[in-house]
C-alpha cells in the first residue's frame, strides 16, 4: 500500500488509483469505529478543524463535523453569512487568519471553481475541498465509491450511470474521475442542454436516452436537478423531465435486479426520482450518508498525517 | 538504519512449546476459561492470539471468543510521526464486559503499544480484568507495565531489534535477534 503524503485534498483528478484505494481502506476500518457504542477514538486529539463553508450545506458540513469529532478534533463552524465576508473580506484573508487561529484542517465549500486549489496554495495547513463550484467534490464521490464498492464488492468493470444536471454537477466530474481511475465504466446521461462540452475527454461515455444509459447499468447515480437555475425556454419543466428521465419502478423492471440506486442528496422526490425508487430495496441512499462519516473520518486522518513533523 | 541478523533465539519446536505453556498458564490462572476471552493486537499478536485460543480450546474442549485488535489510532506519537500509519479494523464481535480479558502481543519492549490497547479495549466495555500475554519480553519498557504470561525473557540491547516470524505472515515461524549493521 502507498503511503498518504498529500496535505491537501482538492479532488480527486489529481489522485491516483493506489491513493483513492488507500483512502477507501481506510475508510473501512473507520466504518468498525462507527459501528462501537463509543464511536470515539483520540486519533486527533489536539488538533482543530474549520468549516469554512460559503455555500449553504447542511449534510456535507453536519458529517464533517461529525467525522471531526470522532476523531477527538475541536471544530468550529463558520457560516459566511455572519462573518467578516460580508465586511468584504476576500477568501486568501480569512483563511490565513483561520491559519493564525492555529487551526490544522480547513474544511471548505465555495461557489467559485478553484477556491480550494488557491486556498491551498496559499496556506501551510490541510484544506479539504467540500464542494468547489462546478468542480470538484471529492469526499462526495469517495462516499459514493465506497458505497459502491461494499454493495457489489468491487469497482474495476462495473458500469456506472450517472443521472441528471451534468453541467453544474461537481459530484459528476469527482465520480467520473474516481470511477474512471479505479477501471469503472461510466456513462452520463441529462439532457442535451445540461451535457457541458468536452466531459467526453474526461473518460465518460455520453448519451441523452436514458433507456441506453441505464441498459446494462450496475448502478446509477441520480443527482438533483437543479430547477432554481432555471436558464430559459430549453430547461426541462420539472414534469417533462420527471416523465424523460426520472428513476421509476416501471424503469427499473427493464433493468439489472440489483442496479444500485445512488443519490447525493438533497431529494427532490417526483423530479428526478420517484419516492418509491427512493424508498425501495435498490436504494443505497441512507447508506451513503452512514457512509460519508466513515470516509470523511478517513480524509482527516490521512491529510492529517501529512501535516505532522 | 540497515540490520544484520545476529542469532536466531527461538526456532518453530520452541515457539510452539512456549505457547502451549502459556495456553496452560492462562487456563490454570483464570482457575479455569469461564469467561475467558482473547484479543490479540495486530498483526502478529492476533495470530499469536488464535494459535493460543485454538490450544486452551483443544485443552479444555469448549469455544474461547477471541477478537483483533487494531491500537493505530490509539498511539501516543501520531501528532510526531510524519504519515499516519495504516488504519486497520478492530475485530471485536463479543461484548467484553465483565470478560477475563488476556491480551496477546509477540514482543514486549517499551509498553507504549500495551499502553494505547488498554485505552482501545476500555473504549469497548469494562472487563473483569485485563492480563497481558507476549512471546517475547526484550525489557526496556518506558512505562510501568509488565506482562503476565512471557515466552522467553530476552535481554538486548538498545540498538538491537527483536524479529518475530510468523508462518501466517512471513510464511515460518522463528524468532531472530538483529544488530545495526556498522
Amino acid at each position: 500500500m502507498v503511503a498518504w503524503q498529500k496535505k491537501d485534498l482538492l479532488g480527486l483528478e489529481n489522485l491516483t488509483a493506489e491513493e483513492i484505494e488507500l483512502i477507501l481502506s481506510t475508510a473501512e476500518s473507520f466504518k468498525e469505529v462507527t459501528t462501537r457504542e463509543i464511536k470515539k477514538v483520540p486519533a486527533l486529539r489536539g488538533k482543530t478543524v474549520v468549516n469554512l463553508f460559503y455555500e449553504p450545506s447542511t449534510r456535507t458540513r453536519v458529517s464533517f463535523e461529525v467525522a471531526a469529532k470522532r476523531l477527538s478534533a475541536d471544530v468550529i463552524n463558520i457560516a459566511t453569512e455572519t462573518s467578516s465576508v460580508k465586511k468584504g473580506e476576500t477568501l486568501i484573508d480569512t483563511g490565513k487568519n483561520i491559519q493564525a487561529l492555529k487551526a490544522d484542517i480547513l474544511v471548505v465549500r465555495h461557489s467559485a471553481s478553484g477556491a480550494c486549489v488557491t486556498l491551498a496554495r496559499h496556506l501551510g495547513i490541510s484544506v479539504i475541498n467540500a464542494g468547489d463550484g462546478w468542480h470538484e467534490h471529492p469526499t462526495q464521490a469517495l462516499l459514493d465509491i465506497f458505497t459502491l464498492k461494499e454493495k457489489l464488492g468491487k469497482i474495476k468493470g462495473l458500469k456506472v450511470s450517472i443521472v441528471g444536471d451534468i453541467a453544474h454537477s461537481r459530484v459528476a466530474r469527482s465520480n467520473i474521475w474516481g470511477l474512471s481511475k479505479l477501471g469503472a465504466q461510466v456513462t452520463v446521461c441529462a439532457p442535451k442542454m445540461l451535457i457541458p462540452p468536452g466531459i467526453e475527454k474526461m473518460g465518460a461515455g455520453v448519451t441523452c436516452n436514458i433507456d441506453q444509459a441505464l441498459k446494462d447499468a450496475d448502478a446509477v447515480n441520480v443527482l438533483r436537478m437543479q430547477f432554481e437555475r432555471d436558464e430559459g425556454e430549453a430547461f426541462p419543466n420539472q414534469l417533462e423531465y420527471f416523465k424523460q428521465f426520472g428513476i421509476t419502478t416501471e424503469r427499473l423492471k427493464s433493468l439489472k435486479k440489483n442496479i444500485v440506486v445512488m443519490h447525493p442528496g438533497p431529494l427532490n422526490r417526483g423530479i428526478e426520482i420517484s419516492s418509491e425508487v427512493a424508498d425501495g430495496a435498490n436504494s443505497v441512499i441512507l447508506e451513503q450518508v452512514t457512509n460519508g462519516i466513515a470516509v470523511r473520518m478517513a480524509v482527516l486522518y490521512l491529510v492529517s498525517g501529512a501535516t505532522t513533523k | 538504519m540497515e540490520f544484520k541478523e545476529k542469532a536466531m533465539i527461538m526456532d518453530k519446536e520452541a515457539i510452539a512449546r512456549a505457547l502451549t505453556r502459556i495456553a496452560h498458564e492462562i487456563i490454570e490462572k483464570t482457575k479455569g476459561t469461564k469467561e475467558l476471552a482473547i484479543i490479540g493486537i495486530r498483526n502478529r499478536g492476533a495470530y499469536l492470539a488464535e494459535r493460543i485460543t485454538a490450544l486452551i480450546e483443544k485443552i479444555e474442549g469448549i469455544k474461547i471468543p477471541v477478537g483483533i485488535l487494531d491500537i493505530t489510532l490509539y498511539r501516543d506519537d501520531l501528532t510526531t510521526i510524519a504519515e499516519h500509519p495504516q488504519v486497520h479494523k478492530t475485530e471485536i464481535d463479543f461484548d467484553i464486559t465483565g470478560k477475563k480479558i488476556v491480551l496477546v502481543d509477540d514482543v514486549l519492549y517499551t509498553g507504549r503499544t500495551i499502553r494505547s490497547a488498554l485505552d482501545a479495549l476500555i473504549d469497548f466495555g469494562r472487563p473483569r480484568y485485563i492480563q497481558l500475554a507476549v512471546l517475547l519480553d526484550r525489557g526496556h519498557r518506558e512505562l510501568p507495565i509488565r506482562a503476565d504470561f512471557i515466552g522467553k525473557n530476552v535481554p538486548t540491547a538498545l540498538k538491537e531489534t527483536v524479529q518475530v516470524k510468523l508462518k501466517e505472515a512471513d510464511g515460518k515461524d522463528e524468532v531472530v535477534i538483529l544488530e545495526q549493521k556498522g
